[in-house]
């Protein structure tokens, strides 16, 4: 493979298609080249539309399995929505993977506190694929997730099937809900205060909106998580993906090349920083 | 069987409390059940108490006229349900509703009020405990009001 590979998108073709939320879908490739290069949970990849544009992409499937890419879509502009419209066998480019992904290696031995506010739970997917495929090498994990309503709950029969494991907690909550939800309301920072954890033994991964993430960030700080050991998927807005462009610089960091995980120590005094 | 006093000075709210003042509180105190469904209480009504919830999960509801209530936070063992009762005019802002059985500290609001008032080091203590509970909804409610999980306005890919 040549450095320039990563800059031509691949055609590939769309193989299943599925309806997660009234705008959100899940989309399996072909794996194309990017089969060759195996994925970590956390990673991207970049999807172009010919002709419209291209995105960035996480990827929302078990990375241990080769014969496709899985990624999670909200259709919320012009090449989203025409991607989450793309039928089984419609083609689509591909550019990836990219980044730097979640710290599964680091992160065994310990427990994991994953923390996932609405869509942020689709790059969180991977690694908790990877933790139930290496189940021997992490302790507890306790999912938090906070979105929107009820209706809104992504991937809600897994979040199910999760629940049911043992030392695997699974922590729901949403911002409003009628008066027939029997479960959590409230945002999902205000979970972590409630939880009984070792936050010297945990590493946290958050993934959500950044607003979501600092209060996350703050409330782990509080429960004596180290800064060293949270870490935040930034979803700040990546072009080239190769952080040739500046468009996703963060300080002196690019999201697309050295993120989009970050270290909360790494990004702390860079979470004011306004996004245009 | 603990005694109230016990249960009181035991919850997170008053955890930390001096002895003393966490006795004087307890002349306040009472158990309390409500069952599923049951309200604890109705927005506009006098706030005449604080509940320390013990076990199990009030919901905090907005009447919205057309619609059916939101649902807009939930409270579980350990939290404190009513701040109202402390800033006047004394009226509840929403309505607060038991989801499964719950069994509650209810702490009589004008007693409370009398001995914070009485004793400013006790008042001190006690709205040390209740402003960061309130400082934390506020922020929460910010959050909820931003709608972060919505879809993002202006040009997205």
């Amino acid at each position: 493979m040549t450095s320039t590979d990563f800059w031509l998108p691949e055609p590939v073709r769309v193989l299943r298609r599925q309806q997660e939320l009234e705008t959100t879908w899940t989309l399996e490739l072909e794996p194309g080249k990017a089969g060759g290069r195996p994925c970590i949970p956390g990673q991207f990849n970049m999807l172009y539309m010919f002709g419209v544009g291209e995105v960035p992409i996480s990827i929302s499937g078990d990375t241990s399995l080769a014969e496709s890419l899985v990624h999670t879509i909200r259709a919320v502009g012009p090449v989203s929505r025409q991607l989450a419209a793309l039928q089984p066998m419609a083609t689509v480019g591909l550019r990836g993977p990219f980044g730097v992904g979640w710290p599964m290696a680091a992160a065994e031995g310990s427990d994991l506190l994953l923390v996932a506010g609405g869509l942020g739970l689709a790059p969180l997917r991977p690694a908790i694929y990877h933790v139930l495929n290496n189940r021997e090498r992490y302790g507890r994990v306790l999912l938090l997730y906070g979105t929107r309503s009820p209706e809104d709950i992504l991937f809600h029969d897994q979040l199910e099937e999760w629940s049911k494991l043992p030392d695997f907690e699974v922590h729901i909550t949403v911002d409003h809900a009628g008066s027939d939800w029997q479960g959590k309301v409230g945002v999902v920072p205000a979970l972590v205060p409630t939880l009984a954890f070792d936050p010297e033994d945990t590493v946290a991964m958050v993934c959500g909106p950044e607003v979501m993430m600092r209060f996350t960030a703050s409330a782990l700080r509080g429960a004596g998580v180290e800064d060293d050991a949270i870490f935040l998927s930034m979803e700040r807005n990546m072009k080239c993906a190769l952080g040739h462009c500046g468009h996703c610089q963060f300080g002196a960091t690019f999201i697309c090349k050295d993120g989009p995980v970050l270290s909360f120590d790494r990004v702390r005094g860079l979470l004011s920083l306004k996004e245009f | 069987m603990k005694s109230i006093a016990q249960i009181v000075c035991e919850h997170p709210f008053f955890e930390g409390l001096d002895t003393e003042f966490c006795d004087l509180m307890c002349g306040c105190a009472r158990n309390v059940r409500f069952n599923a469904g049951e309200y604890l209480f109705h927005q506009g009504d006098d706030a005449d108490y604080l509940y320390l919830v013990r076990h199990g999960q009030v919901a905090l509801e907005l009447a919205v006229p057309g619609k059916a209530p939101v649902r807009f936070q939930t409270l579980h063992d350990g939290d404190v349900v009513g701040i109202s009762w402390i800033l006047p005019p004394y009226h509840w802002a929403c309505d607060a509703r038991a989801i499964g059985l719950t069994r509650a500290i209810a702490m009589d609001a004008h007693c409370l009020r009398n001995k914070c008032d009485q004793d400013p080091a006790l008042g001190y203590a006690v709205l040390n405990r209740l402003l960061p509970i309130l400082a934390g909804r506020l922020h929460a409610t910010q959050m909820q009001i931003l709608d972060v999980y919505g879809a993002p306005e202006g040009p997205a890919g």
